[in-house]
């Protein structure tokens, strides 16, 4: 009958203004600034430099390699590398870098820096509120801003933090495992070598 | 009387600048000024009908159809300069003739006698009775009438469609 | 004392006016009256239009604005201020006379209605024998304002705007108008007093409203229609429509006379709700007759505050309607139907006291409702829509 439909869309409309007053699903506001709505664990926005431990610089992944500075699509990376060496996570003296910039109102988010990163030292983060009112200054983030400890990673990205640190222990064990079989190794050629002299002045 | 010296100021203002002013929806306008003023000279006479009806009719129908029919033409665009049109005084000696003969009929007929003070109270009842009972045949040619021109205009808006197709 | 409570206005009137000497005081009764309107219309346009977009929200599933005072109370304080501090900005090809004067004019016309409207037991502000011919004269003017303002920008769409808003306009007055003859048939005046008058009566608790009876009910549905469509408002707001036209006839405005145009829609919309409730629901008498120790301006207030939800509702529901569907809908439904309700409120009055002509009003009604919507929608294939994509 005419008219049936426009009575059925009056319900539906006035079941929705009461059920806003009582369920959550009727009413579907996140009241901003108060409240948050959490971010599903593969959202990403800029990058940021993970350093394992508590000193920031001492524990820093990066070795200053500038893969990602040479992959990155609109070049938004700086990096200098330094003159000394500082061992990394598996005692390996490696260079680090002085200066790594990023400026984040050139970078795309594109995450190709972190996919090719073969040291897992820069990932992405999902921080958002970046607003700030200086321009140029302010959107060019160096090396202290970017670095955020591992715990962080963490909590971000769980899975992911989990996978990663899941390798670089056994990456770490790998080389550790290398490090003892030549130490064996050596003790070995050490010990076979030290008794020859020994046998060699007994006939006489 | 100094209300009626304003509001015939106000009508005859209406009226003179609808025949002289050069943009033409500021005419209609105009006229819309002139419709409002003769529906406050009803009222005055304290006809309420009569005032409220041409209210309704003039001002609510009338003159939006005679804005609609000059936007409608091609001279709608502004024009340059000036507030008088060119030919402003033609048009004031046409309205001052046709104001003339009206005069002339009214001061000749019963209606410019003095009257006596006691000015009958027609109310709508009795327009009601007598449209339904001594003008009733006036009442349905008019009926007829505005019948056949929205027939005549449907017709006119159908053709249209028919020869452009 | 409910007596006390139901004419307080007057009598704070006539109190007001005894301190004065006898020439000033029917200027100075007219000017409170005046004043009393100007400050009563425009605090309900601030109410409904903060329950317009609180409601509007919940209808949507998010809370409306509720940052600037306690639940938003304060957010029309807000828009006000803003308003008025805007730039005035006119477009340099702009009719400035014609262009200054629409807004005004519109404010003005739809203020004048409310002269006439019976807000409580002789709170009426003038009395007038012809007072529902007089509501509809100031609105029929109100469409040349349309008019101006759309014609005054010198803009192609808000001419465009301007153009539909008043066909709309035009082609709903017919049966606004006629929905309202049909009550007058049924009370043989056309003053709003003694519309409500008559309203006042109870049967067995229920009142004597228009809106119980048959053909008063139809004119009712047709009325609110018309009223909605009167006032452009949704879903026949497409003369505003904010996605095709920007404002429509109102591109052009900014800042006050903006506000002006708004406040105008708005006050407009409770007029002509004042006007419905008083023609269809009684005015200003109670629902049952134990409710008349409630005051009567309450009364009204309140049926006028119940429209106006009613329009907010509305708004949340409906999509908007075309140009020609507009007009089809006034055309070749609504006006037949009215001229219908017309026979059948002669018939009504024809038949006399009792049960049949209730009857067989309400069948005559119904059938010729259910066979104008069936020959309506006949050519119209309704259905979930199929597509056809490019291979």
């Amino acid at each position: 009958m005419l008219g049936e439909g426009l009575l059925k869309g009056l319900a539906e409309t006035a079941r929705n203004f009461a059920g806003s007053f009582v369920s959550k699903e009727r009413l579907t506001t996140v009241q901003y600034p108060e409240e948050r709505h959490p971010l599903p664990e593969a959202s990403r926005n800029f990058p940021f430099l993970v350093y394992d431990g508590a000193d920031w610089e001492a524990g820093l992944r990066c070795v200053a390699c500038q893969i990602c500075e040479k992959e990155c699509p609109p070049k938004c990376i700086y990096i200098e590398k330094s003159k000394d060496k500082k061992p990394d996570y598996a005692g390996k003296l490696q260079i680090y870098p002085t200066q790594f910039d990023i400026d984040i109102s050139v970078c795309m988010s594109c995450q190709i820096c972190v996919e090719v990163c073969p040291f897992e030292a820069i990932k992405m983060d999902n921080e958002f509120e970046l607003a700030t009112d200086d321009r140029f200054g302010g959107l060019l983030q160096d090396r202290k801003q970017l670095a955020k400890p591992n715990e962080y990673y963490h909590k971000i990205h769980p899975t992911e933090a989990a996978e990663v640190d899941a390798r670089l222990a056994e990456e770490k064990a790998k080389v550790e495992e290398k490090a003892r079989a030549a130490a064996v190794a050596a003790a070995a050629k050490a010990a076979a070598a030290a008794p020859k002299p020994a046998e060699g002045a007994q006939p006489q | 009387m100094v209300i009626f010296a304003i509001l015939a100021a106000l009508t005859v203002a209406g009226g003179l600048a609808a025949v002289m002013l050069r943009n033409t929806v500021h005419c209609a306008l105009a006229v819309a000024v002139a419709f409002a003023g003769l529906a406050l000279l009803f009222l005055r006479l304290n006809a309420q009908f009569a005032g409220f009806a041409q209210i309704l009719v003039y001002v609510g129908a009338v003159a939006i159809l005679v804005v609609f029919a000059i936007l409608l033409t091609r001279n709608s665009e502004t024009p340059a300069t000036g507030v008088f049109s060119k030919t402003w005084l033609a048009g004031l000696v046409i309205a001052a003739a046709v104001f003339a003969v009206l005069a002339w009929a009214v001061i000749k007929s019963q209606a410019a006698l003095p009257q006596e003070q006691t000015e009958p109270q027609i109310s709508v009842a009795q327009i009601g009775n007598a449209l339904m009972g001594r003008y009733v045949l006036p009442l349905e040619i008019v009926a007829v009438l505005l019948t056949a021109a929205m027939i005549g205009a449907v017709i006119v808006a159908m053709h249209e469609k028919g020869s452009a197709k | 004392m409910t007596n006390t409570l139901d004419q307080i206005f007057v009598l704070l009137k006539h109190w007001i006016i005894g301190f004065l000497p006898v020439w000033l005081q029917p200027i100075v009764a007219a000017l409170l009256s005046v004043v009393a309107i100007l400050a009563v219309f425009p605090g309900l346009f601030a109410i409904s239009v903060l329950l317009e977009r609180k409601g509007l929200g919940r209808m949507q599933n998010r809370i409306g604005p509720n940052r600037v005072g306690p639940l938003g109370v304060l957010q029309p304080v807000a828009d006000g201020i803003k308003a008025l501090i805007k730039e005035d900005v006119i477009p340099y090809s702009a009719d400035h006379v014609v262009h200054f004067l629409a807004p005004v004019m519109l404010v003005v016309v739809v203020f004048m209605g409310y002269a006439v409207l019976p807000m409580g037991r002789n709170m009426t502000f003038v009395p007038m024998d012809a007072g529902l011919l007089f509501y509809f004269a100031m609105g029929a003017s109100a469409e040349l304002t349309v008019f101006m303002a759309g014609w005054s920008s010198r803009n192609k769409y808000s001419l465009l705007g301007a153009m539909r808003a008043v066909a709309q306009m035009i082609s709903y007055e017919v049966p606004l108008l006629m929905s309202s003859v049909v009550i007058v048939m049924m009370t043989g005046s056309l003053s709003l007093d003694k519309i409500v008058e008559v309203q006042n009566q109870y049967t067995w608790g229920l009142p004597h409203w228009f809106v119980f009876t048959p053909m008063g009910f139809a004119a009712f549905v047709m009325f609110a229609i018309a009223a909605t469509a009167e006032t452009n408002r949704s879903p026949f707001d497409l003369p505003e429509g904010e996605s095709e036209l920007v404002a429509g006839y109102f591109t052009e405005y900014s800042g006050f006379k903006f506000a002006e145009f708004f406040l105008g829609e708005y006050v407009a919309m409770l007029s002509i709700s004042g006007l419905g409730a008083t023609l269809f629901l009684g005015g200003w008498s109670a629902p049952l007759a134990i409710l008349n120790v409630v005051p009567s301006w309450f009364w009204f207030f309140a049926k006028i505050m119940t429209w106006i939800c009613f329009y907010i509702w509305m708004r949340g529901t409906f999509p908007r309607l075309r140009q020609d569907q507009l007009m089809n809908f006034a055309w070749k439904f609504v006006l037949p139907m009215t001229l219908l309700n017309l026979l059948v409120a002669g018939l009504w009055r024809f038949m006399g006291e009792g049960f049949l002509r209730w009857v067989v009003c309400s069948a005559i009604l119904l059938s010729a409702y259910i066979i104008g919507g069936r020959i309506g929608m006949r050519s119209k294939k309704f259905g979930p829509r199929s597509y056809r994509y490019a291979e």
